[in-house]
């Protein structure tokens, strides 16, 4: 191996990203849009859902629980209507997410004493949106309740606590439940993902339907070098995105930051050297730019997305598919970047997931290795 | 003219279909990408691993206990001595949350105090804890009802039917089992279209153009009128291929309800079949090279799904990012997805998004037919 084929190498794929403009905007670009795309648009903190009201009772009690909904930010009573069905139209065009229905003998129950029920429709076709609104919804009602068992109690001399147990909940990590200090820790991998998998197998791949690679087979370069040479200037981008992703989630995002810089730095360059050998190995086996994309798309980013824990808490998934996340790298990232950000776990904590993303980069450097050399012969 | 466009419409889908590796692409990774997203993209929250910190001993406290072991949300891993104990296992990211009930819990209970329940809920994953904690609330408020009772009963057993309480009656429709999947699966048949057009369209287009045989196909008597609609309808006939087959084998594999009229879902999908077309034959006239083509159809795909409102509510979105969402096509097609699917509503109410649909297609067409034909001129 010698290193001035090598840098040769390296110079060549240089010169490449920085004349052809868009490769070089994906690489510069595209880590901060991922950032704000997500940082901004992937939020599930809700608040003024339209709700619409059918108060079939329109006393003073049933106008004070709807104040109690109204003075939430989760709610915004767009509309007051006198039948069910109205509710129901607004539900199917969307118009509203919640209808809130009062029965008719509301106040009257309730001054005679016993239970009495009021009804939230929910959309429920998005789910999560649908059990935060309940969630809310259950919140405000209960506080009425309790509100009346107060009164009613002191009124029959009763000297009780309303409510007899006092739920104190702490929220770790991540104190104020900011989906975005949550998400954005992730979104590193997505980014390492697409400049890894995504851009070189694309390069590379370009070399071999072009035939220009078999141009540089016939060269002195050893395959060795012709890797190492492209994936070096890759691997520089890629840590320099990591950087830049880190200050964007930190100065402009406000994620919290608690653990060491060195290790963030060292997971990282395991991360990537795992992508980079993974791409360059899909495009040795496919050759074409189409089908690389495609590969690349299924094996790295759609499980940076999907399987490992971004999002989708892992937990929730099918025991099979939590088995199959096991095998993706990029689970184990994820994993290491939430715990670096939010609980600032030290390094020595880390090593359950260390280990297997040090194991799989070691083996997909390999496999790279090896499938090209085959393919020299 | 009808015969050469017909002589067109058979190259291109020869070109596409001869190929094997095209031809898996076109069904195995639609396939896989819809069976991953449907299993792995859920909100929903059960089993929340738990673990018990009971310092009090009580029968009342082991009956509160008893209420989350026996509840399908949570799924109490162990019962510890040493509130400590309990906080390892949460930063070391083995449980999710933490429920401590101190010593004195029963006897504040029997005097009528107010009793603590310590919850520690690692939010870590902002979503998980804010839905986990408002089932722990429910829970614990349950019990303190039940409580409550039994106090005023032990007091006062002549008023027990007479205590006034509020009920919210939960009624989640569309989605009565608030089932993630049902959210997501109808929406990825949009999202995978998407990609899948847009993807597949513009990389046919630019690789006649980076191989040279677009050239020769403008000296042979064909019109650009004419070169575009064949080059594009068999594209539009995989997409409608592609679209029905993840449609298809989503809504049986997963069983999702699809309570509208097929025709009504057909002419939405056509019409945002025009739209992602148009997009693509734009991405295609100002990219020189297959991989500026993939690179700008990812700038283009990424923000398309994040501002749809395909996972993440596009209330939650900044006002501007909401503003973005109208002029993307996915952001209708996802609502006539999920109002046929789930709410089973016709052209009455999705007139407006099939009316946006149709102006953005046509818009987009147009600009692209422009722009091609300055291309090829």
């Amino acid at each position: 191996m010698s290193l001035t084929r090598l840098l040769a190498v390296a110079r060549k794929e240089v010169l490449q990203i920085i004349r052809d403009t868009r490769s070089l905007a994906i690489v510069v670009v595209m880590p901060v849009t991922l950032m704000l795309l997500f940082g901004y648009g992937v939020n599930l903190d809700l608040k003024e859902l339209p709700v619409y009201v059918c108060d079939q009772d329109g006393s003073q009690q049933s106008q004070d629980l709807l104040k109690r909904f109204q003075s939430t930010k989760y709610f915004e009573i767009v509309r007051v209507v006198d039948n069910v069905p109205a509710i129901e139209h607004a539900l199917d065009s969307g118009e509203a997410k919640m209808g809130i229905v009062i029965p008719w003998n509301f106040s009257q129950r309730l001054s005679q004493g016993g239970s009495v029920q009021v009804q939230a429709i929910v959309d429920a076709t998005d789910d999560n949106t649908a059990n935060v609104l309940m969630g809310y919804a259950q919140g405000v009602v209960q506080g009425y309740s309790t509100g009346i068992q107060v009164a009613w109690l002191q009124a029959h001399g009763l000297t009780l606590q309303p409510v007899p147990i006092n739920v104190a909940t702490r929220t770790w990590y991540n104190e104020d439940l900011e989906s975005s200090a949550f998400i954005i820790p992730g979104v590193l991998a997505l980014v390492m993902s697409v400049i890894g998998a995504f851009l070189t197998s694309l390069t590379i791949a370009r070399e071999w339907e072009r035939g220009s690679m078999e141009q540089l087979i016939s060269t002195p370069v050893t395959a060795m070098e012709i890797m190492l040479g492209k994936l070096a200037p890759y691997f520089v981008l890629g840590m320099i995105d990591v950087a830049v992703c880190a200050v964007l989630a930190i100065a402009w995002f406000h994620v919290p930051f608690r653990g060491s810089y060195m290790t963030l730095a060292f997971s990282s360059a395991l991360f990537l050297v795992t992508v980079l050998s993974l791409g360059f190995f899909i495009s040795v086996v496919a050759k074409s730019q189409l089908a690389a994309s495609q590969i690349a798309l299924i094996i790295t980013f759609l499980p940076a997305f999907l399987l490992s824990g971004f999002l989708f808490s892992i937990e929730q998934m099918p025991v099979v598919l939590q088995g199959i996340t096991y095998l993706f790298p990029a689970r184990y990232y994820v994993t290491l970047l939430k715990k670096i950000f939010l609980k600032g776990t030290p390094a020595a904590m880390l090593t359950a997931d260390l280990l297997p993303l040090a194991g799989f980069t070691v083996v997909l450097a390999l496999v790279a290795t090896r499938s090209f050399h085959k393919r020299l012969e | 003219m009808f015969g050469r466009l017909k002589q067109m419409l058979i190259k291109e889908l020869i070109q596409v279909v001869r190929d094997k590796r095209t031809r898996f692409i076109l069904i195995g990774p639609p396939v896989i990408q819809m069976l991953v997203f449907g299993y792995a993209a859920t909100f929903e929250i059960h089993n929340v691993s738990t673990v018990m910190v009971d310092m009090d001993h009580s029968q009342e406290s082991r009956e509160l206990i008893s209420r989350f072991t026996s509840s399908p949300y949570f799924n109490v891993q162990a019962q510890l001595n040493d509130a400590n104990q309990a906080h390892n296992l949460i930063d070391q990211g083995k449980t999710t949350l933490a429920l401590e009930i101190d010593a004195g819990f029963a006897q504040k209970l029997r005097k009528g105090e107010t009793a603590p329940l310590q919850v520690i809920v690692d939010a870590t994953n902002s979503n998980t804890a804010l839905i986990a904690s408002s089932y722990v609330s429910q829970i614990a408020l349950g019990y303190a009802q039940q409580a409550q009772q039994q106090r005023i009963y032990s007091i006062a057993p002549q008023l027990i039917d007479q205590i006034p309480s509020v009920q919210l009656e939960q009624r989640p429709w569309y989605n009565p089992d608030l089932r993630s999947r049902w959210f997501f699966v109808p929406g990825v048949i949009g999202s995978l279209t998407t990609l899948l057009v847009i993807t597949l369209t513009s990389f046919a287009v630019v690789r006649e153009r980076e191989i040279g045989t677009l050239e020769q196909i403008m000296v042979t008597p064909i019109r650009p009128v004419e070169f575009i609609v064949g080059k594009t309808l068999p594209f539009f006939l995989i997409g409608l291929f592609d679209a029905l087959l993840i449609g298809i084998v989503g809504t049986f594999w997963f069983q999702i309800p699809f309570r509208g009229h097929i025709p009504v879902l057909l002419t939405g999908l056509v019409l945002f079949l025009i739209c992602m077309l148009g997009m693509a034959l734009l991405i295609s006239t100002v990219s020189a090279t297959q991989q500026q083509a993939m690179v700008t159809a990812f700038f283009v795909i990424m923000p398309t799904i994040t501002f749809s409102g395909f996972g993440f509510p596009i209330r939650a979105m900044p006002h501007w990012m909401q503003l973005a969402s109208y002029a993307i096509p996915l952001r209708y097609f996802l609502v006539v997805l999920r109002g046929t699917y789930l709410k089973g509503v016709g052209f009455d109410i999705l007139w407006p998004q099939m009316a946006a649909m149709a102006g953005i297609g046509l818009f987009g067409m147009t600009v692209a037919i422009l722009r091609f034909h300055k291309a090829l001129d």
